[in-house]
């Protein structure tokens, strides 16, 4: 597979304090030239080209219509590109039933999804029963396993129903389903956006030693800048369907792509300066 | 009174269990067939339009002709065409809910659903089923109280339902027999709905235990409505009973009482049909469902030979009576004496201010004139004939049910109806029937016609002979009377008649 290692080496990261990958990694995601032409002309996301390596956590960052959400639905099929090619683990995702790429692929939501008529346990074991080849003995286990590496006791959680869940808890269970299946990649779309500023500062550290722990590849989606500092290995930054800059968070400070990319750092930085500002005013005050 | 309720309420196992058996036989079929085409619905967008219209269109038929329709239609009488318009009524409500309750289910489900990894099928199983559970059973809700309700229109095309009790006590002024109906069926439409209900509330509530009862409910229902059938083919190897049949009139249900009697003093058992519309009855005796009822020599003439012409009173008879014989095998045993026939009336103190004893009289008077019929009046050859022949020319026309235009000429509603000779409110209200001077009008000798089968049983034939020339048109108009009138009940005035006519014999 030339075409799969011919990566486009501008694209790939320099910065020092991303791990330096290991010789040969699997590049678990890749997109060439992407394109999604919604109607005749509505161009939401536009010639995107980018790899996502094995064990790392990407972060595709940019503000509402700005094509982000639909690329990485692109990945898992719940999108059809209309130009460019897809690949997860290797493989053409066009070329594969949609069904079972998707079971092989997390997903988290930002509106969570999680189905209210089914228990904790059923939401996260459906997952695993949806191609019938587990035993209902072997699910359960797994369902303890995945609901305990996110943080809730299977014995107190296992058969809520969502409603008597916190949001936080729910996406806890949310990222449990993503990772049930043990899926090669898990894509997130804006997975702590609804939550409160505490519940989410607390899910994105604990997601990020799970990343770790585990050795996941995650694409994760998001429009505050702030969390893709916080967790991406690397950050894309996106504007009207086009891929602007992709690189570590400390090449994306240091040397900008061009004015927007600069603007968004900018802004959300004198955010940060001004918080700080008024809190110090207040506390001398 | 107590009497008048037992009376009815012996009458409640056959019309309650025949009623269960149709509704939900309808409602399980009507239920089978909309809920996976609703589902297709959702997936074949193409399908929604059309599928939806129809189900709309056969609701917004009006019930009684939607299950009349299907007499035609079907070529059948009693519960076949009952179930299919029952069926094509239930349709809507389970159909439109649950094409919205699946496309109301909240799209982040649906793509959760997807995005997990579930084929459209599993979509369907897992996600959008249970979460459109309630508005589907809510359309289930509507349509099985809907059913129940309609069910009772099936009598007139022959399918026996406790509309039997609404229809003879409407037209015979028993309003305890209506009671009893109208309760039954709203009990019956409360249970379904609570069971139904139960069952709705049990999957909310993911309660097995609550759901298996409703279940059972619904089985227990559906237990003794299927008790009647049951105890049919146990009892098929005896002699089957001889079935009267009859129309919704005072006089029909009156005429069927005496049938009885006199069948059962012959040594047989008897069931009865009754309340049937007009042409289900003579459809019902062709195919020998029932084996004897009383028609009338001018309705047989216009309706079912087309004949616009008559020769005179015995010759209609005559030529009547081969033709059955020679088209369908059915045998008129003769005419019972009198004539029912349609006849002009007015109020007595009117038809003498206006000097009018004669249809050539009201003529003159017609243009000042209101006239009031009952539904079929207007649309019969009857009336064209006398329009025609008399050159009549009211200034207003109105239709009204049959017992209640006799009220309407009385109380001044309309000047002129068109009423039936034999009717005991004609002398009661004062009323008088202007002579047909041109006879313009048929006669209608009220028949007594066996079907192909009974014709086969002399015994029968014998049973019913005496009753040939027995009853006069006066005997006929205060047997009617007794019952329109003086709200004695059908049994009482079917004796009096029987008596009436076995002194005459003497």
């Amino acid at each position: 597979m030339d075409e799969f290692d011919d990566v486009d080496k501008t694209w790939l990261s320099t910065s020092s304090i991303v791990p330096p990958l290991p010789v040969g990694a699997r590049k678990m995601i890749r997109l060439e030239d992407v394109s999604k032409v919604f109607g005749e002309t509505v161009r939401a996301v536009d010639r995107v080209s980018f790899t996502v390596e094995r064990g790392e956590l990407m972060v595709l960052v940019g503000e509402s219509g700005s094509g982000k959400t639909t690329t990485l639905k692109m990945i898992n099929r719940l999108i059809e590109p209309t130009g460019g090619r897809v690949f997860v683990a290797g493989r053409e995702t066009r070329l594969q039933d949609p069904v079972l790429l998707r079971r092989n692929v997390g997903y988290v939501f930002q509106k969570i999804g999680l189905f209210p008529h089914m228990t904790v346990a059923r939401n996260v074991g459906i997952v695993l029963a949806l191609d019938g080849s587990r035993n209902q003995s072997s699910v359960s286990r797994r369902v303890d396993e995945v609901l305990e590496l996110v943080g809730l006791d299977p014995i107190l959680y296992r058969d809520r129903y969502p409603k008597e869940l916190s949001g936080g808890q729910q996406q806890r269970v949310g990222v449990a389903r993503a990772l049930a299946a043990k899926p090669a990649v898990v894509l997130m779309d804006e997975p702590f956006g609804a939550l409160d500023a505490i519940t989410r500062s607390r899910l994105q550290k604990e997601y990020l030693r799970l990343h770790k722990s585990l050795g996941l590849t995650t694409l994760m989606v998001t429009h505050d800048l702030t969390e893709a500092f916080l967790l991406g290995d690397r950050v894309a930054v996106m504007k009207d369907g086009r891929l602007l800059q992709l690189d570590s968070p400390a090449q994306l400070v240091r040397f900008p792509a061009d004015a927007y990319v600069e603007s968004l750092l900018e802004t959300t930085l004198s955010q940060l300066t001004r918080l700080e500002a008024i809190a110090a005013k207040l506390r001398t005050s | 009174m107590t009497s008048r309720l037992a009376e009815q309420l012996a009458l409640l196992p056959d019309y309650l269990g025949n009623h269960m058996v149709l509704t939900l036989t309808a409602l399980a079929l009507g239920i089978a067939i909309s809920l996976p085409v609703g589902l297709m619905a959702t997936r074949l967008r193409w399908l929604e339009w059309p599928v939806l219209t129809f189900a709309g269109v056969m609701q917004t038929v009006p019930a009684l002709a939607l299950l009349a329709l299907m007499v035609p239609l079907l070529g059948r009488i009693g519960f076949t065409p009952a179930l299919a318009g029952l069926i094509l009524y239930s349709m809507f409500p389970v159909l439109r809910n649950t094409v919205t309750g699946v496309k109301g289910v909240d799209a982040a489900y649906v793509e959760a659903a997807r995005a997990i990894g579930m084929t459209d099928r599993q979509l369907l199983w897992h996600v959008q089923l249970p979460l459109a559970a309630p508005v589907i059973l809510a359309g289930i809700r509507i349509a099985s109280v809907w059913v129940v309700g309609v069910a009772t229109l099936s009598t007139p095309v022959g399918s026996p339902s406790l509309g039997n009790y609404i229809f003879s006590g409407l037209q015979t002024q028993n309003f305890t027999a209506v009671l009893v109906g109208v309760v039954a069926a709203a009990a019956l439409a409360i249970v379904l709905d609570l069971l139904i209900r139960l069952i709705e509330i049990a999957i909310s509530r993911r309660n097995r235990t609550l759901g298996l009862a409703a279940t059972l409910g619904l089985a227990l229902l559906a237990l003794p409505a299927l008790m009647p059938a049951l105890a049919w083919s146990e009892g098929s190897s005896a002699r089957p009973p001889v079935v009267i049949g009859a129309k919704t009139f005072t006089e029909q249900y009156i005429l069927a009482e005496l049938l009885k009697k006199r069948v059962r003093q012959g040594g047989y058992s008897v069931a009865d049909l009754q309340s049937l519309g007009s042409t289900v009855v003579f459809d019902a005796l062709k195919a020998s469902r029932i084996d004897c009822y009383v028609d009338y020599s001018g309705t047989i003439w216009a309706n079912h030979m087309k004949r616009q012409d008559h020769p005179g009173r015995q010759s209609v008879l005559r030529i009547m009576s081969d033709w059955l014989q020679e088209r369908y095998g059915i045998v008129c045993i003769g005419s019972l004496g009198f004539e029912n026939a349609y006849a002009l009336a007015m109020r007595k103190d009117r038809a003498a201010a206006l000097d009018v004893r004669t249809v050539g009289d009201l003529a003159r008077h017609s243009r000042n004139l209101s006239v009031g019929g009952d539904y079929e009046f207007f649309i019969r050859p009857e009336w064209r004939a006398l329009r025609e022949n008399y050159r009549l020319n009211f200034s207003a026309r109105r239709s009204f049910d049959s017992t209640l235009m006799y009220s309407a000429v009385q109380q001044g509603v309309v000047d002129v109806i068109s009423a039936f000779t034999t009717d005991g409110r004609i002398p009661a209200f004062g009323l008088v029937l202007l002579r047909d001077d041109l006879e313009v009008l048929p006669p209608y000798d009220a028949v007594l016609l066996l079907s192909p089968k009974a014709a086969s049983n002399p015994g029968l034939r014998q049973a019913l002979e005496p009753l040939v020339g027995a009853i006069s048109d006066e005997q006929m108009r205060r047997a009617n009377m007794m019952v329109d009138v003086k709200r004695t009940s059908v049994r009482d005035a079917a004796e009096w008649l029987n008596t009436a006519v076995a002194s005459k014999s003497r």
